[in-house]
């Protein structure tokens, strides 16, 4: 029985997720290693890559902040509303990606509520570096928060409170007393604000236009070359995707295994 | 906002502290949340609005929006029962047994959370396809898995996996293993233990993680498209539809059926929140 | 838990417990005296200075929490130097100053050389004496203890309880503490304030208020007493059927008499000796009580038995009350 269950487990997780990630591998170095380096020589990919490193560098840094304020005044203080905040906070994990892109066009797009004046003001975000980022950031709304909120809710304000009794100022206090407590949550809300933030295609692609090389980010390019028929080049973009899955992955399990004590103790994705 | 400023109105909804910071910190998640998040759903909202409730329903019940509602709704659903019968399995072989390569086997659940969905769904396209390594195993005997339904239902096998998993996962972790030796010493047998004792202690974390799989697959996008072929009232799901809509400058029914998921995935998120309050009072625990 | 008219006056240099039950307040005094709960109304002094409207930081308390709050990712000798460490560059020691004062502070707790551990790897009873020790550090102004041995195990608490008199004594700063356990409190405590609902009930030496006690509920409260619903009429008193005569005459009407353990002694038969039939004989630590009942409808009393005299479950006793605390209802 066991062992039949085991073979069940892996077998089951083989085949819907172990030979995807190395089918994406295979593909890619189908036409041997010089196809695979060739891909990225392309403008077009680079301005890609670039495109999603500076939209992560953007979204992540801001739902940041976002996330430790909200886990501050959640966390450390009692006030009416609270569970509703924390409701609405998750809201965007229940919204469709498309759906979260769309909100964006019907806000700012030519046919949108301020299209018009966006156009006075002659500034892009739909079909735009803006919208993208506006999009992204929605989709990742959610993730530094939900680490932290939980997490420091456990531990309290005591030594908050003691750090106080001490003499230190309150923004002291945050930065020798709460921010140690929490570094390891905060890094794995990073890493998984991030991995999203670079691997977001559904939200991001309503909203970008799809012009190459200016507003198309690595999944966009992905879906981009796929569609010409170009597949070494789509899976090779792919694979530098994987990759960052694979490596978000890794670390996420390092901090797991290693700070599992200093990690919120209830996840939810 | 200064806490100064703030203190003449939140003395009566806040329990007072000694720590700082509530106003200027409450304020800025506050206004960040309405700005980016609240704001754009209530224009979304009031768009579909302007059609009335009859225009949304004309919308969403024209044939091809229908088909498409129906495509996400039950492949959705199947996908979810798939996944519950192997995320159990897969939960109760992590949590209870013990085998080399099961560190590994546990962070690679995570997988469709850390995966880009686009880079997913041209996976399983070239795996599924007809000349794919297991779409040709199909083949011969003419079962044909990409560009089909079949092929929505594997890339949302794939998508929802870990939603049952990770919330089956604890529950069977903190269980308490003397209610099973309990059960045991009562003459149970083994079988009689799993499927009276624990399946139905683990069953409102397993309803949880359905549900949030379901949820998570109406919407999916990415992963789906690649895969499915988008074949009108065949394999077209319905944010397909919306970004269709949008491209041909339909503000309104884009809006229309974005409200339409909306209310799906409320009612979805409502009926978890009722299981996981339902759950905590009977059995103290989510 | 909200408290309501305590006029508490601290004397410099003395140890003050503040006892009561849980919910009684005593725990929120202690926050409002740190400055870690604002007051609705009322003044806080310390000395002649108004310290009410001052932030916690600038008040000088030194706070030990019930669970410590140490801060978990800094090492004991890094916890200890904190309040130090956090002071504006004008008023910092120097970082030799610093390390010295440290050093001085882990002998006094004597946790020399577990300076570098982190809290995770102490006991109890050694966090417990950072946590003191990283208040002290700061040369508190009034040291302020929130049940600092709640968390310890019996053993641990009585060493610790002796030990934290002796670093009163010695160092001599204005200390309260919290507790709810009375003795504890009586132990180790200049002066006690008893709290309840919220009031101060009573401040007194132990003595004082073991054998002076100032109300009903300070008299039920400390010491082991049972409670008596009896009738008072000037220096009667009757107790279900019996009738005693007792030297308290203010008090008439319907009242309650506290009886311990002590307050009761075996007599001749006579005048006012009450007849009491033994419900059972035990021992409590080291010493032999019989548990009395006085009349069916009474709770049952206890009553310390002398070495040696036997006793048995169905004997009728003759009990006198050498003491009267007596009460009217309320």
């Amino acid at each position: 029985m066991r062992w039949m269950l085991v073979a069940l487990a892996v077998g089951f997780l083989a085949l819907f997720l172990v030979l995807p990630l190395l089918a994406v591998f295979s593909e890619a170095l189908r036409r041997g290693v010089d196809a695979f380096l060739a891909a990225f020589t392309e403008p077009d990919t680079q301005a890609a890559i670039g495109l999603t490193l500076l939209v992560a560098a953007i979204a992540v840094p801001l739902n940041l902040v976002f996330g430790v304020a909200a886990a501050w005044a959640v966390a450390k203080f009692e006030f009416a509303g609270k569970s509703l905040l924390v409701t609405l906070i998750d809201l965007p994990f229940s919204v469709s990606p498309v759906v979260s892109g769309l909100v964006y066009v019907l806000l700012f797009g030519a046919k949108g509520l301020l299209g018009p004046l966006m156009d006075d003001w002659q500034f892009k975000i739909i079909f735009a570096v803006p919208g993208i980022v506006l999009a992204t950031i929605f989709v990742t709304f959610p993730f530094i928060a939900r680490e932290l909120i939980p997490l420091m809710q456990e531990q309290g304000t005591a030594e908050e409170e003691a750090a106080l009794t001490l003499g230190a100022s309150g923004w002291r206090t945050f930065l020798t007393v709460t921010l140690p407590n929490v570094r390891w949550a905060l890094l794995y809300g990073v890493l998984l604000c991030n991995a999203r933030a670079m691997g977001e295609f559904g939200a991001v692609s309503v909203v970008s236009g799809h012009i190459r090389g200016l507003t198309n980010t690595m999944p966009l390019h992905v879906e981009i070359l796929y569609n010409e028929y170009n597949f070494v080049a789509a899976f090779a973009v792919a694979s530098l995707l994987a990759g960052l899955a694979l490596v978000t992955l890794g670390a996420k399990s390092i901090l797991e295994w290693r700070y599992g004590d200093s990690l919120a103790r209830v996840h939810r994705h | 906002m200064s806490d100064a400023a703030l203190s003449g109105w939140l003395p009566r909804v806040r329990k007072p502290s000694a720590l700082p910071g509530f106003g200027l910190t409450l304020g800025f998640a506050v206004s960040y949340l309405s700005l980016i998040v609240l704001i754009p759903l209530a224009v979304l909202v009031a768009r579909a609005g302007e059609l009335g409730l009859d225009g949304i329903w004309r919308v969403a019940t024209t044939p091809r929006v229908l088909a498409a509602l129906e495509v996400s709704f039950f492949i959705s659903a199947a996908a979810a029962a798939v996944n519950a019968v192997f995320g159990v399995i897969v939960a109760w072989v992590l949590v209870r047994y013990d085998f080399s390569g099961k560190r590994l086997l546990d962070a690679a659940v995570d997988l469709p959370f850390a995966l880009p969905t686009a880079v997913a769904g041209i996976a399983l396209a070239a795996l599924y396809a007809e000349n794919g390594w297991i779409g040709s195993l199909f083949a011969p005997w003419g079962i044909k898995i990409a560009f089909t339904p079949l092929g929505i239902l594997v890339a949302l096998i794939f998508i929802g996996l870990p939603f049952v998993v990770r919330t089956v996962q604890p529950v069977l972790q903190d269980f308490d293993r003397e209610v099973e030796e309990a059960s045991a010493t009562l003459g149970a047998t083994r079988r009689q233990t799993v499927f009276r004792v624990v399946l139905p202690g683990l069953t409102p974390a397993l309803l949880t993680g359905v549900a949030l799989a379901f949820a998570r697959a109406v919407g999916e996008y990415g992963s789906v498209i690649f895969i499915a072929g988008n074949m009108p009232f065949i394999s077209e799901i319905a944010p397909l539809l919306i970004v269709t809509k949008l491209e041909e400058f339909d503000y309104a029914g884009a809006a229309a059926i974005a409200t339409v998921m909306l209310a799906i995935s409320f009612l979805t998120l409502l009926a978890i929140n009722g299981l996981q309050a339902f759950s905590r009072r009977r059995f103290g625990h989510a | 838990m909200a408290i309501e008219h305590v006029d508490l006056a601290v004397q410099p240099g003395e140890l003050l417990a503040l006892l009561g039950p849980s919910g009684s307040g005593k725990t929120t005094f202690l926050r409002l005296i740190a400055g870690l709960e604002a007051p609705t109304a009322g003044r806080i002094l310390f000395g002649e200075e108004d310290a009410t409207r001052l932030a916690v930081r600038d008040r000088r308390v030194g706070f030990v929490f019930q669970h410590y709050a140490l801060f978990r990712h800094l090492t004991v000798a890094e916890n200890i130097a904190y309040g130090l460490r956090v002071r504006p560059r004008r008023t910092r020691p120097r970082d030799k100053e610093i390390r010295q004062r440290v050093a001085d502070l882990l002998d006094l707790v004597q946790l020399r050389g577990l300076d570098k551990r982190h809290p995770a790897q102490l006991s109890g009873g050694q966090r417990q004496r950072v946590a003191l020790a990283r208040a002290l550090a700061v040369e508190p102004r009034v040291l302020l203890l929130d049940e600092p041995f709640g968390a310890l195990d019996a053993k641990v608490r009585r060493d610790l309880r002796r030990w934290l008199r002796e670093v009163h004594d010695r160092t001599g700063h204005t200390t309260l503490f919290v507790t709810h356990d009375q003795e504890e409190a009586l132990e180790l405590a200049d002066r006690v304030a008893i709290f309840n609902r919220g009031a101060v009930e009573q401040v007194g030496t132990p003595d004082d208020v073991l054998d002076r006690p100032a109300t009903a509920f300070v008299a039920g409260f400390v010491g082991e007493a049972v409670r008596l619903p009896v009738d008072a009429a000037g220096s009667w008193i009757r107790i279900g059927p019996h009738q005693v005569r007792t030297p308290e005459e203010n008090v008439a009407g319907p009242a309650e008499l506290f009886v311990r353990p002590r307050d009761l002694v075996i007599a001749r038969p006579g005048a006012d000796a009450i007849p009491a039939r033994v419900i059972c004989v035990r021992r409590s630590g080291t010493s032999r009580r019989a548990e009395l009942s006085l009349s069916d409808d009474l709770p049952t009393v206890e009553i310390e038995l002398a070495d040696g005299r036997t006793v048995r479950r169905g004997d009728v006793l003759p009990v006198v009350l050498a003491t009267v605390r007596l009460f009217t209802s309320r």
